[in-house]
C-alpha cells in the first residue's frame, strides 16, 4: 500500500491578535507559529497506520517556502519514508485549483506509485476544501471527502470509506484504487514525536521541486493559474451586541449569577 | 435569457434547507442581471421535491436516473456537467455541505470554470463574480474575484444566506433527459446512523459546552460540576470530542448535534462557523474564552475575555453561595 500524503504547514491563530499586511492581502505572519494543519495531521497519521499493517511507502508533499520543511521534518520523524517540498517564485497567490495542478505535476513529473492519496478535508488557514477533489479530477482517480473510517479491500483492490454527513450520520462508499481521501479529524489519534525526533530527522533529504522540475506553464500557477484572485483582506467589525463583563473573576461570576437568576434560570 | 442554476440537494426524502438558501442568493442576483433562477433537481422519484421547487425557482430541470438515487459525486458529476454544459448558466449555486464540497472542486475542474468555495457574500459587478470568504477559523474576512469566465461556480456557506420564500406564481418544470450514466470507480452502499446518544442533550434547558481551551480529559469533572449545579448538561465542540475527551454525542456542531437550550454556556470555545451552526438558536449564549478576537464572542449575548479555569471555580463558588442563601 503506497500513500502520498499532501500536507500544509499553516500558522495557529488560535489564541493571536491578527494584522493585515502592508499589502492588505493576507496577515502578518512574522510572529505566528506554525505548524502541520490539523486535518492532514489526522490524514499522515492514517497512511501510517495503513503502512505499519500493510506496508509500503509513504511519500509526504507540500508546496511552501524553505521553513515548510518544518512540517516534512515532522513527517519523516513520525515514519515517512520520503518527502518532497514544492516551491517556486512563481507559485505566490496560488489558490486550490493551482495547488492541485501543482501537486498533480509533481506525482506525475516524480512518477510516484501510489494506491492512495491522502489529505485533509480542509486547511485552517483558507478552508477552501477543495485542493483534494480538485486533484483527483485532474489525476482522473475516485476520491471522498470528510472521510471519517476507512477499510481496506484488499481482495478487490478497493477501500470501503465512511464520509462524515451531518447530525452525526454517515454515509459508506467503496472506491477503487487508486483513490483520494480526505481525512475529517477524529478518525485516529496522531502519534506524538518529540522535537529530538525532527531534529533527528534533520539529515534526511528532502526534495526540493519548483516550476521547471514540474515542466508546468508559468500561467498555470501561481495567480494567473487560480480560480480566485485576492481583492483584499480585513477583520471583520465586532459586533456591538456583545456585552463584556469585566472585573474579578469573582466579580464577573457574581454578575453571571445575577443574569441567570433575573432570567429563571437559576 | 441568462441563467442562475441552483443545484438542489436533498437525502432520504428531505429537501434541505441550503437549497432554499441557495435559492434565496440567486433570487438577489437575478434581477440586476436580467436572468432567471432555474433549480436543478437529480434523483429518482423526486417529482413531488419538483412541484415545491416549482414555487421558488422560475424553471426545475428534473434529472432522474437510477443510478441517481443516492448522491454520488461521481455520477451527479456527470450528469450535471452535460446539464452545465448544455445550457450555460451564468453562475451554478450548492451548499458548501457534504454534498456540495464533494461535487463543486472536482466539477469544476472537469469544466474549467472557476469555483469559490464556503462563500458568505456573493455580488455581480460587471459581468464578473465577486465573492467574500471568512479565513483563519473565522478571525478575517477576504474578498476576491473569480476569474472571467461564461459560467461561474460557487459553494455557499450554510445559514449565511436567507431563505427565499415561496412565490404564488410557479416556474416551470422541465424534464430533462440525462446522458448515459454509470455507476463506475465509486460506489454508494449505505447510511450508517448516528450510535444512540445516552443523553440526549437536545432536550436539555442548559447545556455548559467546552472547547479546546479545557485543554485535557481531567478537566471535564469541573465542567460536569458546573453543568449540576445549573442543572445542565455538558456538551463540547468539535477537538474535544474529536480527542475523546466527552462522548461523540455531546458534540455539538453541523455534523454533531444542533441544540437550542434556554442557556448555553460556552467555555474556551473558539467558536467555528461549523459549530455556531449547531448553537446559534440557543435564547441566552454566554462565552468565556482568554482570546478576544474569537469569533465565538460575536454570537454571544455575554462575553468574559479571561481564563475559563479562574471563571469556572468562581462561578460555581458563587452558585454554592446562591444556593446557600447566605
Amino acid at each position: 500500500m503506497d500513500i502520498v500524503v499532501c500536507v500544509k504547514q499553516v500558522p495557529d491563530v488560535s489564541e493571536a491578535e491578527l494584522r493585515i499586511d502592508e499589502a492588505g492581502k493576507d496577515i502578518k505572519k512574522e510572529e505566528l507559529v506554525f505548524d502541520i494543519n490539523e486535518w492532514d495531521d489526522y490524514a499522515l497519521e492514517e497512511a501510517l497506520l495503513m503502512k505499519e499493517r500493510y506496508g509500503g511507502l509513504v511519500t509526504a508533499i507540500t508546496l511552501g517556502p524553505p521553513a515548510a520543511e518544518e512540517t516534512l521534518r515532522k513527517c519523516l520523524a513520525k515514519g515517512c519514508d520520503a518527502a518532497v517540498r514544492l516551491y517556486d517564485d512563481t507559485f505566490k497567490g496560488c489558490d486550490a485549483y493551482a495547488t492541485a495542478k501543482i501537486l498533480a505535476a509533481a506525482i506525475k513529473a516524480l512518477d510516484l506509485k501510489y494506491d492512495l492519496i491522502l489529505t485533509g478535508a480542509q486547511a485552517s488557514d483558507d478552508g477552501y476544501a477543495a485542493v483534494g477533489p480538485a486533484l483527483a479530477q485532474l489525476l482522473d482517480i475516485p476520491y471522498a471527502t470528510l472521510v471519517k473510517k476507512v477499510e481496506v479491500l484488499s481482495d478487490r483492490n478497493a477501500v470501503k470509506v465512511h464520509r462524515e454527513l451531518d447530525g452525526g450520520l454517515e454515509e459508506v462508499l467503496e472506491l477503487d484504487l487508486p483513490a483520494l481521501l480526505t481525512i475529517q479529524t477524529g478518525i485516529n489519534e496522531p502519534r506524538y514525536v518529540s522535537i529530538m525526533g525532527i531534529k533527528r530527522s534533520a539529515r534526511r533529504g528532502i526534495k526540493v521541486l519548483g516550476l521547471k522540475e514540474l515542466g508546468l506553464p508559468e500561467e498555470e500557477v501561481g495567480e494567473a493559474g487560480s480560480w480566485l484572485k485576492t481583492l483584499r483582506a480585513y477583520l471583520p467589525a465586532t459586533e456591538v451586541k456583545t456585552v463584556f463583563l469585566k472585573g474579578s473573576p469573582e466579580e464577573v461570576a457574581s454578575k453571571l449569577v445575577s443574569i441567570l437568576r433575573e432570567r429563571g434560570l437559576m | 435569457m441568462r441563467e442562475l442554476m441552483v443545484i438542489a440537494e436533498h437525502r432520504r426524502g428531505e429537501l434541505r434547507e441550503v437549497t432554499f438558501e441557495c435559492l434565496g442568493l440567486a433570487r438577489s442576483l437575478a434581477g440586476a442581471l436580467d436572468a432567471q433562477v432555474a433549480c436543478a433537481l437529480l434523483g429518482l422519484n423526486v417529482s413531488g421535491f419538483g412541484e415545491v421547487l416549482a414555487s421558488y425557482a422560475d424553471r426545475v430541470l428534473v434529472v432522474e436516473h437510477e443510478a441517481l438515487r443516492e448522491f454520488n459525486s461521481d455520477v451527479y458529476g456527470q450528469a450535471l456537467s452535460s446539464l452545465i454544459e448544455g445550457r450555460r448558466p451564468f453562475l451554478v449555486v450548492m451548499g458548501h455541505t457534504a454534498m456540495g464540497l464533494e461535487l463543486a472542486p472536482s466539477l469544476a475542474v472537469k469544466l474549467g470554470v472557476p469555483l469559490a468555495t464556503d462563500c458568505v457574500e456573493v455580488k455581480v459587478r460587471g459581468g464578473e463574480v465577486f465573492v467574500t470568504r471568512q479565513v483563519y477559523g473565522g478571525k478575517v474576512n477576504v474578498e476576491l474575484a473569480l476569474r472571467s469566465c461564461e459560467t461561474y461556480m460557487v459553494t455557499v456557506r450554510p445559514g449565511a444566506f436567507p431563505m427565499e420564500a415561496a412565490k404564488p406564481v410557479k416556474g416551470e418544470v422541465v424534464r430533462v433527459q440525462p446522458p448515459a450514466l454509470e455507476v463506475g470507480r465509486k460506489r454508494f452502499l449505505g447510511y450508517v446512523e448516528p450510535p444512540k446518544a445516552e443523553v440526549d442533550i437536545t432536550k436539555a434547558d442548559v447545556i455548559v459546552s467546552v472547547g479546546r481551551g479545557i485543554k485535557d480529559a481531567k478537566n471535564i469533572p469541573m465542567v460536569e460540576e458546573l453543568a449540576k449545579a445549573l442543572k445542565g448538561v455538558v456538551g463540547c465542540s468539535r477537538p474535544v470530542a474529536d480527542k475523546g475527551w466527552l462522548p461523540k454525542d455531546r458534540h455539538i456542531g453541523m455534523s454533531g448535534k444542533t441544540v437550542k437550550p434556554k442557556l448555553y454556556l460556552a467555555l474556551g470555545i473558539s467558536g467555528a462557523f461549523q459549530h455556531v451552526m449547531g448553537m446559534n438558536r440557543s435564547q441566552l449564549i454566554i462565552a468565556v474564552n482568554r482570546d478576544p478576537s474569537a469569533p465565538i464572542f460575536k454570537v454571544a449575548h455575554y462575553g468574559v475575555v479571561d481564563d475559563l479555569f479562574k471563571i469556572v471555580p468562581a462561578l460555581k463558588n458563587e452558585i454554592a453561595r446562591v444556593k446557600g442563601g447566605v
